[in-house]
């Protein structure tokens, strides 16, 4: 039986700037890595693959390069991946891209059994916590977002028992097998690949999955398959306000004018 | 004019400015009729201008006008030439699209903004008045019904509430199915009523409820759902505008659903301002069942665990904030923060910095990872401004910083700033308040 991992390359957003002057983001320089929520994701499948004997799978959908990101994965110790990426899967929106990836896990299911698939709550580049939902719809599988902890897996009964965190609480929850689940932060502690494991990773091949071997209807992939269009972006607007005295030497004539202020705006009440 | 000679008008190429291009994910690639675009390890567009045809398909598809048409000198004087020939002749008629005048038609047949009423146990989410309020604006600009979705068990005293803050109908689904919250009855019971009365809008709030279950919807009804909006507006064709972060916070974006419907947006807590609450409005109620029985549903919430803790403090529900960052040098130096937040029935509050160095626990964290925050001041002491923190205080109503670095980019988000030492301006600030307190009393 399997467990899925869904991973994606991001571009490390803190790492962004912008130009003070053109208002446009810098991106030299910016290195692309391993969505931070997906390292959890997937290290959560290879504790799945330890405990329970499941194989670990690794998918990503994106450009070529992604291969990069998937041998990483194979240097944790997962045992197959499968690289998703077409022109035809570009420009997509989260439908168009539940909609590739989902099917390569049914694609997957037909070999071999699917137990969990399991994802990274969001991502750091589009933070929608999107796919997951639309993944575990379009499978028709049980939704478990936000699991900070799995707490056991009983494959002859086909149910799982988990965790979610929520604001202010916590939910325990038992559902039937195969699930969806995306993890938080907190779910577990990463493990550093071994040099040996990564020495194997590089001469390991990376399955390919092009729109030709998939056979999607391209109408619902891609940007023709997205339902959200991006009209424009821009640089968010900044007011600027006043700096008030000399601070660095006259703190209390400083705090003096800022109170004058505050209650000249009726925001202080004496 | 049929003397003169035929000029073929020049197409151009696609060019990418230098600098634009933001990598969205290789949107221009995708409609290029002629494989002209091959996309760099950076994700920018590298365009093969042999194999270009200048069919703009590309331009048109850009979120940042990143692509622009070149033309060689020559071709700019062809242009020139072909532009003096035909001034004089009539503006051509625009053609009518009618795969687009068929897709308006159909979009028509929704109607009206809905807003799902989230609560737990019977509690609703404030975020679901949040959203009653920005509705109400889309409502009227469209001119249709603003309305509830009520979904729970023993929770029809919410549809009053929700009229209360402004819907004039409520849908609702009473069963004891729904008493917790589980993906599979709450999406099938929305999609079910989404289906049969077909609003145009359906707006959630961005929490982890409500994250779960949107996505769920959306994909679904195969239509557009755009995450964690701050700014919704109405457009000329009556489109909804949703403008959300981007980018970790770095740049903003706004996203339509150009052709299908309902329009659906999850809207970040505490951006939205709370409308006034009015227990004498009334408004209809339908009551609706769904097919399906417990049996049907295998995920079982099988315990609740409240995480609360004792004297816990909710920074996202303060009207005054004082929260501090690295520049508040040590954990004891918050002390001087609570001093000035007791003077302003204000609480405490922080940047991911200070929590990352032991000084505060994380639920007092303000930012991108931490809480969304709307007070009506927001003092921002020792904080250098990262643009993952201005995300979640950017929309205060009055943000004051204090600050020893005139650099730092917290003063470009502040309405008042003072430069210097915050571990002696915030105690002459809170003495000075005491001072003229004891003045007025005296």
């Amino acid at each position: 039986m399997l467990v899925v991992a869904c991973i994606k390359q991001v571009p490390d957003t803190t790492q962004v700037k912008i130009d003070p002057d053109t208002g446009t983001l810098i991106r030299e320089g910016v290195p692309f890595i391993l969505n931070p929520f997906d390292v959890h994701a997937l290290e959560e499948s290879l504790r799945l693959k330890d405990k329970y004997g499941l194989r670990a799978t690794v998918i990503s959908m994106g450009p070529p390069n992604t291969e990069v990101t998937l041998r990483k994965a194979l240097a944790r110790g997962a045992d197959q991946t499968v690289l998703l990426s077409d022109r035809a899967f570009g420009g997509a929106d989260t439908l168009a891209t539940s909609m590739v990836l989902a099917s390569a896990i049914r694609r997957l299911s037909q070999a071999e059994e699917v137990a969990l698939v399991i994802c990274g709550q969001q991502t750091i580049d589009g933070d929608t916590a999107q796919v997951g939902p639309g993944i575990a719809t379009r499978l028709g599988y049980a939704q478990l977002t936000l699991v900070d902890c799995i707490e056991y897996v009983d494959l002859p009964a086909r149910k799982v028992k988990v965790r979610r965190k929520l604001r202010g609480r916590h939910e325990v929850i038992e559902a039937p097998l195969p699930a969806l689940i995306t993890v938080t932060r907190e779910i577990n502690r990463l493990r550093y690949p071994t040099v040996p494991m990564r020495l194997m990773a590089e001469e390991a091949a990376i399955t390919l999955w092009d729109n030709q071997k998939m056979g999607l209807d391209e109408a619902t992939i891609g940007l023709k398959g997205s339902a959200t269009q991006v009209r424009r972006i821009f640089s968010p607007e900044r007011a600027r306000g006043e700096i008030l005295g000399d601070g660095a030497n006259e703190p209390e004539k400083a705090a003096q004018l800022l109170l004058g202020k505050l209650i000249e705006k009726d925001l202080l009440y004496l | 004019m049929a003397e003169e000679k035929k000029i073929k008008k020049p197409h151009g190429v696609a060019r990418l400015i230098q600098g634009k291009c933001i990598a969205c994910g290789a949107r221009c690639q995708m409609p290029c009729p002629k494989d002209a675009i091959e996309m760099n390890d950076q994700g920018e567009p590298v365009i093969i201008l042999e194999k270009c045809s200048g069919c703009r398909k590309c331009l048109k598809v850009c979120p940042v006008d990143a692509l622009e048409i070149y033309y060689t000198p020559q071709e700019e004087k062809i242009l020139a030439e072909i532009a003096a020939r035909t001034k004089a002749a009539a503006p051509a008629v625009e053609e009518i699209d009618k795969e687009a005048a068929e897709t308006l038609a159909r979009l028509k047949e929704y109607r009206g903004v809905w807003v799902f009423i989230e609560q737990t146990a019977g509690e609703p989410a404030q975020v679901s008045w949040e959203l009653l309020g920005i509705g109400a604006e889309l409502a009227r600009t469209l001119g249709v019904e603003l309305c509830s979705v009520v979904i729970g068990g023993g929770v029809e005293n919410l549809c009053q509430e929700s009229f209360s803050y402004g819907a004039t109908r409520a849908y609702l689904i009473d069963d004891p199915i729904f008493h917790h919250y589980r993906t599979e009855p709450y999406y099938k019971a929305i999609c079910h009523l989404v289906r049969k009365y077909k609003p145009e809008i359906v707006l959630m709030g961005a929490t982890g409820l409500g994250r779960d279950l949107a996505g769920a919807v959306a994909t679904e009804l195969q239509t557009g759902l755009t995450a964690d909006c701050t700014g919704l507006a109405i457009d000329d064709r009556r489109f909804l505008l949703q403008t959300r972060p981007a980018f970790g916070g770095n740049i903003m974006a706004t996203i339509l659903t150009e052709s299908t419907r309902p329009q659906m947006s999850t809207v970040r807590p505490h951006v939205m301002p709370l409308p006034q609450r009015d227990v004498s409005r009334r408004g209809e109620i339908i009551r609706e069942t769904v097919p399906g029985k417990e049996a049907d549903f295998a995920v079982k919430v099988l315990e609740i665990i409240d995480t609360r803790k004792e004297g816990d403090v909710d920074v996202a529900a303060a009207e005054v904030i004082i929260s501090g960052g690295r520049g508040m040098c040590a954990k004891e130096n918050f002390d001087i923060l609570q001093e000035l937040a007791d003077e302003l029935d204000g609480v405490v509050g922080c940047s991911r910095g200070a929590v990352e160095a032991g000084w505060m626990p994380a639920e007092r964290q303000v930012g991108q990872t931490g809480k969304t925050v709307r007070p009506k001041i927001y003092f921002a002491c020792g904080i250098s401004g990262a643009i993952q923190h201005l995300v979640g205080m950017q929309d205060s109503d009055v943000i004051v910083a204090i600050n020893r670095d005139r650099q730092a980019p917290i003063f470009e988000v502040a309405n008042y700033g003072i430069v210097g030492d915050v571990l002696q301006i915030i105690p002459a600030l809170t003495n000075r308040i005491r001072e003229m307190r004891t003045q007025r009393r005296g």
